[in-house]
């Protein structure tokens, strides 16, 4: 059973389409893995019974035409899924059922899949160590000398259980990091798209001009493949792109020789633990052997990305959250008046990350501070832009570590939000240039947990990095050592 | 012009200048609201018109409706403003249980349309009342108070409506030009069908920026605003009161503080509502959900094109080419329905005349009975009739009067009460003489009289003759015969 939930979701859905695999064979092996790991607690709702009548629903109409046909597949707790709560792992969204599916997620199901639960994330995707979550921390499948890690954020939930098996593949959201560097933490592949490449219809919203879906899978191919499934123009996002959808996963091509890639001397960071360092240098020779002609480059404007984001999440969070005030849907804690229920459903409602984050963007947008800070930001922000798009002149993708570190330990950066903060500091400028950004694991630290390398590509060119990160996976021919030593 | 402006304040101190500025919210005529595709008709259920948007469900996204943009930019067009190619819509946020986003949609810094003008006719001359922008918003919901002793009810179907918010310049200088502002706007977005201008279903209402100013001074006074008012009478009396407690402060040695005030339509006066330290910090910016809004000069172009005659030119026009008087010619083209009945008379029969009929007859009914246009009792074709059975001397305009009246009961064809009724004009010369010398002569010692130099007897003789029609001698030609007859 164990070795079904070991194949790639390209493997996976060509054995069931093939009928080698029953689609109820498929969701059993994940519903009995997912039953014996509740110590991770990456799932804050499983659909378990209900995925296993959907999939004998499968195999008895023969229903295999869409290409995930079958496959079980969690998703992130902040995609709104139809008659199944959805909380995003707030206490303010706690028993709220969406009448609606997000177009992201409707992909997945119009395409064959099969839903086995919402995944555990930081409330209101805010965060980098799954901490924040109103349902408690999600566990790393990784330990370091028996010791509990955090899985990253703020999809954790979404990186152990692909990590650990209990999802063939998954989708998250990234808005500074919250795919890649849980990817990292974990030793799986993350995709950020393109901001507008994936509909934001449906997603609980952190930071709207920032979000983004894609998805997290075992191998740079399942990437592509998930990739071909939830992208697209959708006319209910007025931000999404209404451009030709790529056919990535056809396109996949190992072949990179000429490739320009960049190196940008300011990701190089103080304190920057000398195994990452080691871990770039070894990518880079990668690339070369490859075939790729490396090319140091300068993004001058990069020790501005983390103030400047942590201006442009807050401000439009602040306003995001506005919505959850008790009075149309969700927690409500009463009060003798209005005003008085509004302050204590958010006062009981919002975790103290949450709460943080809607202070700080209240602040920077306020009268009399907005030029100073969110104006700024935002000239910032296109500065930061510029000097990707100066940059991709030269490369056609650039190559950089995922995270200043490896996953840490539960607690060791809670009460250091600008620690944790730091966590963000490679993938934050993708995010605030909207470009896309793969991280694939390439190795391990000294102490046996993964790492990540990170490749960014120009705005919609996903499939070079893809590309990119085909040829890499294959030099590192990466092994998971994840031992189950939860079950 | 032989009537002066006059209306100044009289106080201890002198005589007092008023100055008057209207933000007006004018609900869009659109089947859909502005961002979602709900109904927007007046009436309905509670909560029967809300869309996932409208109730801010979460991971919803606004998509603008392209039809209400049209709408903003031909009122635009219709106000001789600048249309700007490129706006913005803004998040203004502030709590509210009827405001289910937690901000209103709107457009702050860069409207959709810039400056433009009214022009308004006053019994001392045409006056022009500058607009300083308009641009489109997001209505709220309803809060009902009054539904249960301990709880509040919102109604949502309001929720989302398009709103043209038409900030007016402080151009105006008393009551009666207030009204002749609002009048006039309503009549021009009425012609151009961008809003019904219904005040009783709140479609049209304005906050009033009220400050006064000793006449001469060219400063502008602190002002209040007097939020909301729902009549042109409302208005009125507000702007009356608030200018008189303004004067009444200053002259007794205070300051006016800026302040938002509601205004009491029992009490008749103004209320203090929140002053300018407690005024909302709204931390207005730019939505990030929306695109800038981009208008191709010839999307404007068309709509510019397909404009009909405005009130301003059908007025010109009806002046030169019937040869209305500007009185006539202003009541004929003030509102929309109106005019069309106007034109619809006027077409078969006759300009000058039909403006006569309506003005003195048909407005006397209708403000008799309490009637709109579109209701009238006696329908246009009936009535352009009419006129011409005056016209070509088939009637007299006496005999039309009680024909108009029988008209008036049931909407009848003149033509056929004429007939039925026997009300032909007697314009046979041939038999009026006859009729004339039997009167002569019967009355000899009268035309003695008269030919001695009372003229007066004159009157006498046409009444006998009259008499003897039953009123339906042609009155120019029994004039004619008569001096004839007397010379």
């Amino acid at each position: 059973m164990s070795e079904i939930t070991k194949l790639t979701l390209v493997e996976l859905t060509k054995k069931i389409k093939s009928k080698e695999l029953s689609a109820l064979e498929a969701a059993n092996a994940y519903v009995s893995r997912i039953k014996k790991s509740k110590k991770l607690n990456t799932f804050v709702t499983e659909t378990l019974d209900q995925a296993l009548v959907s999939a004998k629903n499968i195999d008895d109409n023969n229903l295999k035409s869409g290409v995930l046909a079958g496959a079980p597949i969690a998703v992130k707790d902040l995609f709104c899924t139809k008659n199944v709560q959805t909380t995003a792992s707030s206490k303010i969204l706690k028993n709220f059922i969406p009448p609606y599916e997000s177009t992201v997620t409707s992909k997945l199901w119009d395409s064959g899949a099969i839903l086995l639960g919402k995944l555990n994330c930081d409330e209101f995707a805010m965060g980098s160590s799954n901490e924040t979550s109103a349902y408690g921390n999600v566990i790393n499948p990784y330990q370091e000398s028996g010791e509990n890690l955090v899985p990253g954020g703020s999809s954790g939930g979404c990186s152990s259980a692909v990590s650990a098996n209990l999802t063939s593949s998954t989708v998250g959201t990234d808005t500074g990091g919250s795919i890649r560097q849980p990817a990292s933490f974990t030793g799986i592949v993350g995709l950020k798209p393109t901001y507008g490449r994936c509909s934001r219809w449906g997603i609980v919203a952190f930071a709207s001009s920032l979000d983004q879906a894609g998805p997290m899978t075992k191998d740079v191919s399942d990437s592509a493949l998930m990739l071909d499934v939830i992208s697209g123009y959708d006319e209910k996002d007025s931000t999404s792109a209404n451009i030709e959808k790529g056919d990535f996963l056809n396109s996949l091509n190992k072949n990179i020789k000429g490739l320009k890639v960049g190196i940008p001397k300011e990701y190089i960071v103080d304190n920057m633990p000398k195994e990452i360092q080691t871990l770039w240098d070894k990518g880079i020779e990668w690339m070369k052997e490859s075939g790729a002609i490396i090319k140091n480059i300068s993004l001058p404007n990069t020790k501005y990305a983390l103030p400047t984001y942590y201006i442009v999440a807050p401000a439009e969070a602040s306003s995001n959250l506005s919505r959850y005030d008790g009075v149309k849907y969700g927690f409500r804690a009463p009060g003798k008046d209005l005003i008085e229920m509004y302050e204590n459903t958010r006062a009981e409602g919002f975790g103290n990350e949450v709460k943080r984050r809607i202070m700080i963007g209240t602040y920077v947008l306020s009268s009399g501070y907005y030029d100073a800070y969110y104006l700024k930001a935002q000239q910032v922000r296109r500065l930061i832009k510029n000097d990707f798009d100066l940059a991709f002149k030269e490369v056609d993708t650039i190559l950089t570590p995922t995270t200043p570190s490896s996953a840490f330990k539960i607690g060791d950066k809670t009460n250091d939000p600008i620690s944790m903060y730091l966590n963000d500091v490679f993938t934050v400028p993708v995010n605030l240039a909207g470009l896309p950004a793969i991280s694939i694991p390439a190795g391990f630290d000294d102490s046996g947990l993964p790492l990540g390398l990170q490749l960014i590509g120009k705005s919609f060119d996903e499939q070079t990095i893809l590309n990119s990160a085909y040829a890499l996976e294959e030099k590192i021919s990466f092994k998971s050592k994840v031992i189950d030593w939860w079950i | 012009m032989d009537k002066k402006f006059d209306y100044f304040l009289e106080g201890k101190t002198g005589k007092w200048e008023v100055v008057i500025g209207l933000e007006v919210h004018a609900q869009i005529t659109s089947n859909a609201k502005l961002f979602s595709s709900s109904s927007t008709k007046f009436g309905s259920n509670p909560n029967s018109q809300v869309s996932f948007v409208d109730a801010a469900m979460p991971g919803m996204l606004p998509v603008i409706n392209k039809y209400c943009v049209e709408q903003a930019v031909k009122t635009g067009l219709g106000l001789k403003a600048t249309i700007n190619n490129f706006s913005k819509f803004d998040r203004k946020n502030y709590f509210y249980a009827d405001l289910p986003q937690g901000y209103q949609i709107s457009q702050f810094k860069f409207p959709i349309v810039g400056e433009g003008q009214i022009i308004l006719d006053m019994p001392y001359g045409t006056k022009i009342a500058g607009i300083e922008r308009l641009h489109l918003e997001q209505d709220a919901g309803k809060s009902l108070h009054d539904q249960d002793p301990s709880n509040s009810f919102v109604d949502l179907n309001r929720s989302g409506i398009a709103l043209m918010e038409i900030v007016g310049k402080p151009d105006l200088r008393s009551p009666d030009e207030v009204a002749q502002y609002v009048k006039k706007l309503r009549s021009i977005m009425r012609y151009l069908n961008t809003c019904d201008g219904n005040m009783d279903e709140g479609s049209l209402r304005a906050d009033v920026n009220v400050s006064v100013r000793k006449v001469g001074s060219s400063d502008l006074g602190t002002r209040c605003e007097i939020k909301n008012v729902n009549s042109i009478k409302f208005m009125q009396q507000a702007i009356e009161y608030e200018a008189k407690r303004q004067i009444e402060i200053i002259e007794e040695g205070g300051t006016i503080d800026q302040q938002t005030r509601l205004f009491d339509t029992k009490k008749i006066e103004t209320r203090s509502m929140r002053s300018k330290e407690d005024a909302h910090d709204y931390r207005y910016f730019p939505d990030p959900d929306l695109l800038p809004l981009v208008l191709e000069q010839s999307f404007v172009d068309k709509i510019k094109n397909s404009l009909p005659e405005m009130p301003d030119e059908k007025k010109i026009r009806l002046m030169n080419d019937f040869d209305l008087s500007s009185y006539d010619a202003s009541i004929v083209v003030s509102d929309r329905d109106i005019s069309e009945y106007y034109e619809e008379v006027a077409k078969d029969s006759d300009y000058k005349l039909a403006a006569n009929w309506m003005i003195v007859e048909l407005f006397g009914v209708l403000n008799k009975e309490g009637k709109e246009i579109k209701d009238s009792p006696v329908s246009a074709k009936n009535l352009s009739k009419l006129i011409n059975l005056i016209k070509n001397n088939t009637i007299s305009g006496k005999i039309a009067k009680i024909v108009f009246e029988e008209m008036v009961k049931n909407n009848e064809d003149p033509e056929k009460i004429v007939n039925e009724k026997g009300m032909k004009q007697q314009s046979d010369p041939e038999e009026l003489k006859k009729i004339i010398d039997t009167i002569l002569k019967n009355n000899e010692d009268k035309v003695e009289q008269y030919k001695a130099g009372k003229d007066k007897l004159f009157g006498f003789f046409v009444g006998e003759v009259m008499k003897n029609t039953q009123g339906k001698g042609n009155p120019k030609l029994i004039n004619d015969i008569l001096k004839q007859q007397l010379k």
